[in-house]
């Protein structure tokens, strides 16, 4: 199975209220509020780091969840989210653009 | 085109005047919007109405299209077809000789222009109690025009629709709209600051229990009129209704249909 880079699109505006981030496609005007391991997916979701890595070395740390449940979640949330063009979904990493975006 | 009868309507403090060369029309809308005429001296925008006579194919059924071509707002809809020119403050209608056409067009202008200043048109009843304004926010059915005909005397009604809520130095103000529902009244051109938005939700009980933050937005967002498919307008009012609900306490409000619901609003 290939490696899977997400990123978080520029059509978006998110933001953190009473402690859950909301965000909403700014294209078609969906609206997501994100739970505690979606958020730290979609703060992690930089284009350069594998989907796999950011399950195993962020999801599987902060929280106590199975590393295989944890996998298939993330990749549900992904599909979900890049469906509406939340998240952009590649195979490859993304090029370094020089410029940090704001999560 | 030849405009000599003009009518101004203030709705937020914004008067736009409608010019059109139709004296009855003029008339008709003068009388449509009873407490929100003014004179038309100093206006925020002005249209030119253009009446054309009806057609099979005009519907206002069909969906409206909003959107902005070359810093025009172009508004579409089966019933009328609208330009507006927000650097010029001027614009065009072109519509059959009805209230309804512009109607709709007066709505989507002050989304555009409350959108662009934190404010929003939100789908609520509106009313006053005591100097502080009350929101009651839901879907068509929810209970809006029936909150709105429960409210005791000393209430002043600002909407049992359409609530117009603009951004203020210290909080948020609702205005009184001539954006009537089922009640088919309009309200009155007043004002006041924003004490409480409640949710609408019908019940066996009055009661009122909080509403999480995000989930107030969510809502919130639900009920806002946006038409514009314009991805930086989409963006504020996103940034409007998450601004609103960290200010404004948004709570639900389940009720009975009878006035006692009412001794809950204060």
């Amino acid at each position: 199975m290939s490696e899977k880079y997400i990123s978080r699109s520029t059509a978006i505006a998110a933001r953190m209220l009473g402690g859950e981030l909301m965000v909403m496609s700014s294209s078609d005007s969906t609206f997501f509020t994100l739970n505690e391991v979606a958020t730290v997916i979609w703060q992690a979701a930089d284009g350069q780091t594998p989907l796999s890595e950011i399950v195993s070395r962020i999801v599987c740390t902060e929280f106590d969840v199975e590393p295989q449940a944890a996998q298939a979640d993330a990749e549900e949330f992904v599909a979900e989210l890049s469906q509406h063009g939340i998240l952009l979904v590649s195979d490859h990493p993304k090029p370094h653009s020089g410029k940090q975006e704001p999560a | 085109m030849i405009t000599e009868h003009q009518v101004a309507i203030d709705i937020g403090g914004v008067p736009i005047v409608l010019r059109t060369e139709n004296a009855e029309f003029r008339e008709l809308l003068a009388s449509r919007y009873t407490g929100f005429v003014k004179r038309p001296s100093d206006p925020s925008f002005t249209l030119d109405v253009e009446l054309v006579p009806p057609s099979p194919e005009m519907s206002s059924d069909d969906d409206v299209q909003v959107g902005l071509s070359n810093g025009k707002w172009q508004l579409r809809r089966g019933d009328f077809q609208a330009q507006w020119d927000p650097l010029a403050k001027t614009g065009w209608v072109r519509q059959t000789a009805n209230p309804y056409s512009i109607d709709s067009v007066l709505r989507i202008l002050h989304s555009l222009v409350l959108a662009k200043e934190g404010g929003f048109l939100l789908h609520a009843a509106g009313a006053i109690r005591n100097g502080c304004a009350f929101l009651f926010s839901g879907v068509s059915g929810a209970g809006k025009t029936t909150i709105a005909s429960l409210a005791p005397s000393g209430v002043t009604l600002l909407t049992d629709e359409i609530s117009y809520i603009r951004k203020g130095d210290e909080g948020y103000l609702a205005c009184g709209t001539p954006f009537a529902g089922e009640l088919a009244r309009v309200g009155e051109n007043c004002s006041a600051s924003i004490k409480s938005v409640f949710l609408l939700a019908q019940g066996a009980e009055n009661k009122i229990d909080p509403v999480p933050t995000s989930e107030a937005a969510r809502c919130l967002l639900r009920n806002i009129l946006f038409f514009a498919e314009d991805r930086d307008l989409v963006e504020l009012v996103f940034r409007s209704a998450c601004e609103f609900v960290e200010k404004v306490p948004v709570q639900r409000l389940t009720f009975m249909p009878d006035e006692r619901v009412w001794d809950l609003i204060r």
